[in-house]
């Protein structure tokens, strides 16, 4: 089972991330801000990072840049997840080495065609009308 | 929304546009036409219907244009977009090495999501394809959707469907909430007003068409009738590109599919197509 580590300062957006994620097959951890993501990775580093920015003590910027030092760091696919939707945003994230944006608010299709995008999950069904 | 009232809709949608609804489709007439109705200050469907029973052509335009109008994303099924990348291209950039042009019809072109894909796509190629002339002709049957489409402006939403966040990036601009296609990709794509159901000859020849999700919503003899006019309007090595549940297996076999290919088919050379198109009548509709 592929693991994804939910990274977000809010429980509620944790939650339905989660929901969403296991839905699609992943095994969940989560973390409330960016120091305790990278304790996270340093014990397990999972497939996938479903990253927030805006996070008291670390934020996911902070936190990609130290991630991606690790060993083994750049393995994991980081799909930002964020408020912050300006292209200055989006291209720094890019340049740190993020793999994906979704700009908030976001849903089920998005993430899935994000981490689709990124090879983290199979091509679903092709939709029909 | 009464049975007669479902009724009056099928066979309307059916004369003018070909869209034809199975007896179960009441949900779907009432997610597109309920927001119609209440934009057009009526109680519902039935007002609806009403109102358009007493001679309405301009309602009668926006009936047809909210139930024809497809759902669409940029890269959408992404294997299409694979094919068309990975075979379709190199295969055609080989064959045209001489004559240097390539045709591209996107013949449900929508909000424009698909041809500025393939016009993305076809970017990314840009070296490979120096000095060619490259078109592609977009074409809907609705004059509100081709506007959406020229203007190529795209909602948050919109954005995030399928196209990868590198292309966002490369090749759209951000205006608040809204984001918009370069004007560069929008010159690539060019927009045309059409009725599947009335001749297209006239657009010329084409080396791909895609036709996606569209032939769908037809019965089986205007298929079988468009699959013979589009054959026509192809190079013999040309490719046709169908939405993931359609097929032309059963129905003609004026096009062979490819047998590793899913939803890509070429002309076969059969000679089975109907000389014009299916529907004369449909020219009572206004300015289609």
């Amino acid at each position: 089972m592929k693991t994804c580590l939910v990274v977000d300062d809010s429980g509620v957006v944790r939650k339905i991330a989660r929901r969403i994620l296991e839905e699609m097959g992943f095994e969940i951890t989560e973390a409330e801000d960016g120091e305790k993501a990278l304790e996270v990775c340093k014990t397990a580093m999972p497939d996938a990072v479903l990253l927030d920015w805006n996070m008291p003590v670390m934020d996911g910027y902070e936190f990609l840049g130290n991630l991606r030092r690790l060993p083994g760091g750049d393995v994991p696919k980081v799909v930002f997840c964020t408020t912050e939707n300006d292209m200055d945003h989006i291209s720094r994230a890019l340049h740190a080495g993020a793999n994906e944006y979704i700009m908030k608010p976001f849903d089920k299709d998005i993430v899935a065609a994000k981490f689709q995008e990124v090879g983290l999950i199979e091509l679903s069904e092709p939709t029909s009308v | 929304m009464t049975p007669p009232d479902y009724e009056y809709l099928r066979k309307l949608l059916k004369d003018h546009s070909g869209l034809d609804l199975s007896a179960d489709k009441q949900y779907l007439i009432e997610s597109r036409l309920l927001p119609l109705s209440r934009k057009s200050g009526l109680a519902g469907i039935s007002e609806l219907v009403q109102k358009m029973k007493a001679g309405s052509p301009s309602l009668i335009t926006q009936v047809v244009e909210a139930m024809t109008t497809n759902e669409t994303f940029f890269f959408r099924d992404k294997v299409p977009f694979d094919h068309f990348r990975d075979s379709i291209m190199p295969e055609i950039i080989k064959a045209r090495a001489a004559r240097k042009s390539i045709r591209i019809w996107c013949a449900a072109g929508s909000t424009g999501q698909e041809p500025y894909s393939l016009a993305m796509c076809l970017k990314e190629m840009s070296a490979a394809l120096a000095g060619w002339r490259v078109e592609i002709i977009a074409t809907d049957l609705s004059q509100e959707v081709l506007e959406k489409s020229k203007a190529g402006v795209y909602s948050q939403f919109e954005v995030q469907r399928g196209l990868p966040i590198q292309l966002l990036v490369k090749h759209f601009k951000q205006n608040g909430e809204l984001w918009q296609i370069s004007p560069e990709i929008r010159a690539m794509v060019q927009h045309r007003q059409l009725n599947l159901l009335h001749d297209f000859s006239q657009l010329g020849t084409f080396d791909v068409i895609f036709c996606r999700n569209v032939l769908i919503y037809f019965d089986q003899d205007t298929k079988i009738n468009i699959f013979g006019r589009l054959a026509k309007t192809m190079e013999a090595d040309g490719f046709l590109v169908l939405g993931a549940a359609e097929t032309v297996v059963g129905l003609t076999d004026v096009f062979k599919p490819f047998p590793d290919k899913r939803g890509l088919y070429r002309p076969s050379g059969a000679r089975t197509a109907p000389a014009a198109p299916a529907m004369p009548k449909i020219a009572a509709m206004a300015g289609r």
